[in-house]
């Protein structure tokens, strides 16, 4: 095949790296994919069902398994890119524990991080029990059971959108995009477990923004009864009765409101992820004002760095669902296939 | 027929309630924006409101008064914008970083002038 001799090294076994290696191994080049974790999966291993349709996780994950399993694919894990430089037609890169590799190009898919909860102190989260994150909900639900800590179930639970998203306080202008979405699905998987139980959203704006996301919003108000206020909660604390109360204006009625919830879930946004930003800065590669790798162009140039051969698929450049991640990864791997073509 | 005459036979006339945003006078947004340039960035999502100590016992809504200078509706706060006690918890909450209580300091400013035709 003609690409057989050429290598790609791709930085990062998330959904964009495991696609992009899978479209690449397919195509007839040889690809080392380097995974951080013990597994490839990312983000996705800890979820549960996916928006909008409340497909399991596990079938795409199952689809992303089997792309990996190919003949061109190598697959190192426990092991991370610290460092990507050119070195006249190759790429060479520096991963952890001091061993280099030679590609004839990467693509980086170092993804994101979740937003760390205990930086907006003033919800409460590590120091109230019952304050947990999206992501912890999730597990809750591969679980089987939502409660809270002492093992009760919940009667009232409440969604707290944007949190270290929209925030200059955290130094987060962006939108996380997938969390208002994400908030609507498992505000509508509470209600399904638990029927007697109520499901409060509070939001600064519903950003539906995907096919069948504002469907999935009417559906909540529609069959599953989930309420939603518009405000940004202010804070969160517990009463004498050990529940948690919400600080909130309904803006809409144009006053304060406080409510009693048993479980305060988060939608903690993306960020850079902490690897990421260490390989930009020791790549020289270039970051934006939101921290997040900047492209050659917003329009055309959404997979092309500045350094030759080196090119970006998923939210290692902005924050992205799945499907939009899985496209940008292909994306990434036209740019690279027409890069090595023409070299 | 007067107003009072038209009340006493059970009509009543009443004021338009719209906003008429080709008559409203908006000098005291204009005021506000150039001395605090962060009052642009209001997106209205109400965290100050909801930590404000004032307005959970009377009614002082600065998320409400933002969006009212802004279509200059200056008649509805003229009282309201006098009971903030400048504690400033709402810059603290505030996640766009306006800074509300220059804000709030630059309104009184400016409806003070507007009433002495000093604006």
């Amino acid at each position: 095949m003609k690409g057989a001799s050429k290598h790609v090294i791709v930085a990062g076994g998330g959904v964009a790296g495991m696609e992009a290696a899978g479209s690449l191994a397919e195509m007839g080049y040889r690809v080392t994919l380097i995974e951080k974790g013990q597994d490839p999966g990312g983000h996705l291993l800890q979820w549960h069902a996916l928006f909008p349709d409340r497909r399991p996780a596990e079938e795409v994950r199952g689809y992303l398994r089997k792309r990996l399993n190919h003949e061109n694919i190598s697959v190192i894990t426990s092991t991370v890119v610290e460092k990507i430089r050119h070195h006249g037609h190759d790429v060479i890169v520096n991963l952890s524990g001091g061993t280099e590799e030679r590609a004839d190009a990467v693509i980086v898919a170092t993804g994101f991080d979740l937003f760390d909860a205990h930086r907006k102190e003033e919800y409460g989260y590590g120091i109230y029990d019952n304050v947990i994150t999206a992501a912890e909900l999730e597990e809750m639900f591969s679980m089987g059971k939502v409660a809270k800590a002492d093992g009760t179930l919940p009667s009232r639970v409440g969604f707290v959108h944007c949190v270290g998203s929209r925030d200059e306080k955290v130094s987060n202008n962006h939108c996380s995009k997938v969390c208002c979405v994400t908030a609507v699905k498992q505000a509508i998987e509470v209600r399904k477990m638990l029927p007697a139980c109520e499901v409060f959203c509070f939001y600064m704006d519903m950003r539906m923004y995907g096919p069948y996301y504002e469907e999935l919003y009417r559906e909540s108000q529609e069959v599953h009864n989930i309420n939603y206020i518009r405000g940004k909660v202010s804070e969160a604390s517990v009463n004498i009765s050990n529940r948690l109360v919400i600080k909130v204006e309904d803006t809409l009625a144009g006053r304060p409101l406080k409510m009693e919830v048993d479980l305060m879930v988060l939608m903690v946004g993306m960020e850079m992820s902490k690897q990421g930003a260490g390989l930009a800065v020791a790549s020289g590669l270039e970051t934006g004002v939101n921290r997040f790798l900047e492209t050659g162009d917003h329009h055309y140039g959404n997979n092309v760095s500045r350094m030759k051969g080196v090119f970006y698929a998923g939210t290692c450049t902005a924050p992205m669902n799945i499907t939009d991640t899985i496209s940008h990864a292909r994306a990434a791997v036209t740019e690279t296939v027409r890069y090595l073509n023409g070299r | 027929m007067s107003v009072r005459q038209a009340n006493r036979f059970g009509f009543g006339i009443n004021q338009s309630r719209q906003i008429n945003y080709d008559t409203s006078d908006r000098k005291v947004r204009d005021y506000v924006t150039l001395r605090e340039p962060s009052f642009r960035l209001c997106f209205a999502c109400g965290g100050c409101s909801a930590t404000c100590t004032a307005g959970e016992h009377i009614s002082f809504n600065l998320r409400r008064m933002i969006t009212l200078i802004r279509r200059g509706e200056i008649d509805l706060l003229r009282d309201e914008v006098t009971r903030c006690m400048l504690c400033g918890k709402c810059m603290l909450v505030c996640p766009r970083g306006v800074n509300t209580r220059n804000v709030v300091a630059m309104t009184a400013e400016a409806i003070r002038k507007l009433d002495r035709n000093e604006l």
